[in-house]
Order: structure tokens, then sequence, then C-alpha cells
């Protein structure tokens, strides 16, 4: 009984897929989008470990530490632009942000 | 032999199950908290491999400072959360369909999926023996990848500035203290001497000399 490679891949393609599906389910709620890109960045991520491990190659972990770092960036811009969208419009109802489409 | 494979089991079970509270929960507080469960077990998940320097750093970038930012805007706006639930069961049966085409396709991969033989000779940086993982993460992120390293320091850089460029706002009403102004303020500027006749008090063609 013995934890290989394919274990940790499938756990990370169940959590891409609930991320996914979190797009899907919750369309208005730009919050819990927000979570569920997280979500799917955290799959991305434990693929890159898991095959790092596995191959035994150390720029797996490099490369995962870069999607952390990117992760980070994009929830704080994402949320200060949701601050920014609240203070102007009163909510952060997704359907309304097409607005400024000519 | 045995312990590594329950404690497989059991972070992948609740990292999973907490991830889909994530995404169905009512209250997008209780979605935070239940990201934050579902990042603490990834990172033990990570310690499993033996990636404990990311599985530790998961937890201070996704718990100490992500999911502190959610909560935080999540309790500043003034929100009304059950009406962003509209249309949850609307779009439940597209996206469970394209969720679970999905899943099939990955799990399809992952299950048919064969190294090739030339793997062993494409690794760029062999995990070196007797290091920690720590260590051997410094060992290329500082001497081959410092470029990433730097790269990654000026994606931070920008999220930083743009974020407070973003939210930072002027309010036109608000007093502030401009010292040049203080120090360049002189008795002349201040106030204005006047000789009041008796009985007749100032008269209106002084009150542009009253502003200053």
């Amino acid at each position: 009984m013995t934890i290989g490679l394919g274990h940790y891949l499938a756990v990370a393609a169940t959590l891409f897929t609930i991320g996914i599906l979190g797009i899907f389910l919750n369309r208005k709620n730009i919050i819990v989008i927000l979570m569920s890109i997280e979500l799917i960045l955290l799959a991305v991520n434990i693929n890159l470990v898991a095959f790092s491990t596995f191959l035994g190659d150390i720029v797996g972990q490099v490369f995962a530490l870069l999607v952390l770092t990117v992760a980070a960036a994009e929830a704080a811009i994402g949320l200060a632009v949701l601050v920014v969208y609240f203070r102007n419009r009163g909510s952060i109802a997704v359907e309304d942000v097409n607005l400024m489409k000519g | 032999m045995i312990l590594p494979a329950l404690f497989f089991y059991l972070f992948a079970g609740v990292c999973v199950a907490s991830a889909v509270m994530v995404i169905v929960s009512r209250n997008p507080v209780h979605s935070v908290l239940y990201l934050i469960l579902a990042f603490v077990n990834a990172s033990g998940l990570f310690v499993l491999m033996g990636a404990e320097f990311l599985g530790m750093m998961l937890i201070v970038v996704y718990v100490g400072a992500v999911a502190v930012l959610f909560l935080f805007v999540i309790m500043m706006l003034d929100v009304d959360f059950t009406e962003l639930r509209e249309g949850f069961i609307e779009y439940l049966p597209i996206g469970l369909v394209i969720g679970g085409i999905f899943l099939a396709e990955l799990l399809l991969v992952a299950g048919g999926w064969v190294m090739s033989p030339g793997t062993a000779k494409s690794i760029t940086a062999a995990i070196p023996a007797n290091v920690s993982n720590t260590e051997a993460l410094g060992l290329v992120l500082y001497t081959k990848y410092i470029h990433y390293f730097q790269i990654a320091g000026m994606v931070l850089l920008v999220a930083m500035i743009g974020a407070i460029v973003l939210t930072l706002r002027h309010k036109a009403k608000v007093k502030r203290q401009d010292i040049n102004v203080q120090n360049a303020r002189t008795p002349e500027l201040a106030m204005a001497v006047r000789k009041v006749a008796p009985g007749q008090g100032l008269q209106d063609s002084d009150a542009a000399e009253w502003v200053k």
C-alpha cells in the first residue's frame, strides 16, 4: 500500500475540478470565484511538487514557489479591484461588471 | 509503512472535502475558513512528499496573508450574500457536466500515463542527497534560478503598488497639515491691526482683511 505519483495527481485533478465547478456554481459571487482560482492554483502546485519529488528534480519546487507568488499577487490585486468596484457601485454582482462595455 | 498511506488519505480526504465546502457553503466567511483548512491539509501533503519548505510556505502565504485578506474584504464590504447565491441550482447541472467531463479526462490522463524512458536524463537539478529540502531549494534558487527569484520579487512589488494605487483615495474635504504653509505664516499675514473709532466698530469695508 504505497502512495505513488498517481495518488497525488488524482488529488490535484479533483481539486482542479472542484475549482472549475466553483466558478460555474458561484457565477454571481466574485469572492468565491477568487477562492476557486486559489484552489485551482493549489492543484497546480500539488502537481508540480508531486512531479518534483517523484522524478527527483528540485526545479519543480522552484516553479511551485513562483506559482505561489503569482497566486498571492493575484489575490491582492483581485481584492483591491473588488473593493474599488464596490465603492463605485455599492454591490459586487458580477453581471454588472460589463457596464463599461461600449 | 501503513502510516504514510494513512496520513495521505487523511490529508487528501480532508483537503478535497473542505474544497467542496468552499464552493457550496452559504456564508463566504465559512468559505474562507474551509479554504484555510484545505490549504493546511495541502501543506500536510507537501510535507508527506518531502517538500517541507513549500509546505510551510503554503501556510505562511495562504493562511497568514491571502486568507486574512479575503476575510478582511468580506467583513469590510457590506454585501447581501444571499442575493449573490441566486442561480446556484440553475448552474448546478451544467457545472456538474463540465466538471465531470474535466475530472474524467484528467483521471484518464493520470491513469494511462507512462514515464518516458528518457526522463531520467532530462533532470535539470537533481535533489542532492543528505541535504535538507530548504537547503536543496536554496542551492538552486539563488544560483541557477536567481532570475526567477527576482521576477517573483518584481511580481510582488507590482502587486503591492497596484493594490495601493487602486485603493488609495484622496477625499477633497479632509483637512491636512501643510508644514510649509505653517512655517511661511507671519504676523503680518495672520492678523490686521485696526484703529476702531469709538461707537462704530469695524466697518464692512474691512471685511477683506478679516478673512486672513
